[in-house]
């Protein structure tokens, strides 16, 4: 290799390593901004700051859930396992959005109780074909096995 | 010399290189377009509905091809751009400088498939989530490639300049691929494992699959019909491009 490819090669690898170091750091530095949700355990530790705006991630409660007769209001639980938060919404709900879904809302504590402006539900990365589910679903009611996920123990 | 060192020279010329990829195109072209069909008419067809979101998770087969694209052409453009800017290969200029607009359409589509499920299936078409926003950020590195190098007058220097970008841009592509494990993200994680089993049934697989292979040769076929024209322009005063020129203009 000639004196200036080889210049050139030390010079542009140098930079690569020193934009990679950069993005790491900031990466790491963000590591708290970027935090998409909080989970109910998390906010009853105090991770949130009061009166903060947040977003609060986990599984909806089996036999949680609670619509009014009259409006839009819906009522549930959101647990991750270790801790629970009741949570109000008042809106329309997606498609996804059931018993023991992961669902992420955004909103902020009122007292004890998470108000809710925007439900989303979180889809998994498991595709199951409906065949399969019903499969599936038999054999864990024959062996009396839980259906809910191991997060939900 | 060594025979493949040799090979790797005359590829290199640019008027070998434009008759290898004249030969090759229609190849390209037929096991895209076949691959293609088989890949669509596999996943929209013949694979089994899923279980929770039905008919509506067949989006997968045009939004996840996409996704792998988008980080493998944004690579493939790096790669180009760093073996131009040690060795001033022209062909790796033109190759990252003609890979750059079509790997920003692939990530177009990919965002625009994954707003469409998101709505219906999330409840949103858009969120600020790791995943997401990194996608948008590798959009936007395309886009700046684009733009910097049609800004500089020099072709040769624009690819240059733009490769150099191109090539910084790489950190973004570990985020965008760790993303959903680093960072708590509304995107779900990797469903197709390259070491482990899948997390899809293997009827819905295939297709997938399939579909992943049609976009690599349609993106080769894309590429070497860009990289041509853009040779041609670029070694314009040259006597291999008049005599292509001339035989064109006879042919016609």
């Amino acid at each position: 290799m000639n004196p200036t490819r080889k210049r050139r090669l030390v010079v542009i690898s140098l930079i690569l390593v020193a934009v990679v170091v950069a993005a790491a750091l900031t990466v790491l530095a963000l590591q708290q901004n970027i935090t998409y949700l909080y989970t109910p355990v998390e906010v009853q530790a105090g991770k949130v700051p009061a009166d903060a705006r947040f977003r609060l991630g986990g599984m909806v409660k089996a036999g949680s859930i609670q619509r009014a007769g009259d409006s839009l209001k819906t009522g549930f639980v959101v647990t991750d396992g270790d801790a629970e938060l009741d949570v109000e919404y008042t809106g329309i709900l997606p498609d996804l959005f059931r018993e023991k879904q992961s669902v992420v809302t955004t909103g902020r504590m009122d007292g004890k109780r998470f108000v809710a402006t925007e439900v989303l539900a979180k889809h998994d990365e498991n595709y199951v074909p409906r065949d399969v589910a019903e499969a599936m679903a038999k054999a864990h009611k024959k062996h009396e096995v839980s259906e809910s996920k191991p997060a939900a123990q | 010399m060594n025979p493949l060192v040799l090979w790797f020279h005359k590829l290199g010329s640019p008027p070998y290189f434009y008759r290898l990829a004249g030969r090759l195109l229609p190849w390209l072209w037929g096991l895209g377009l076949i691959s293609l069909a088989v890949g669509l008419y596999g996943g929209l067809v013949l694979a089994p509905s899923d279980y929770q979101q039905s008919d509506a998770f067949r989006i997968i087969y045009v939004h996840v091809p996409s996704a792998w694209m988008s980080l493998f052409i944004y690579a493939f453009m790096a790669v180009n751009g760093f073996i131009a800017l040690i060795w001033r290969i022209k062909l790796s200029e033109t190759l990252a400088m003609a890979s750059a607009p079509i790997g920003a359409a692939f990530t177009f589509i990919c965002l625009a498939t994954g707003s469409i499920w998101g709505k219906p299936m999330w409840g949103t078409w858009w969120t600020w989530d790791a995943r997401l926003t990194s996608e948008l950020v590798l959009l936007f590195l395309y886009f700046g490639v684009m733009g910097l190098y049609q800004a500089i007058e020099d072709r040769r220097q624009a690819s240059r300049a733009a490769a150099f970008l191109a090539l910084v841009g790489i950190v973004n592509l570990p985020i965008v691929h760790f993303s959903v494990n680093w960072w708590n993200t509304l995107h779900q994680g990797s469903t197709v494992r390259l070491f482990g089993p899948s997390l899809i049934d293997s009827r819905m697989l295939w297709p997938l699959l399939v579909m992943a292979v049609a976009t690599k040769f349609l993106f080769a076929a894309s590429l070497l019909s860009r990289a041509r024209v853009d040779l041609l322009e670029l070694e314009a005063g040259k006597d291999w491009a008049r005599q292509v020129a001339l035989a064109d203009g006879d042919a016609a």
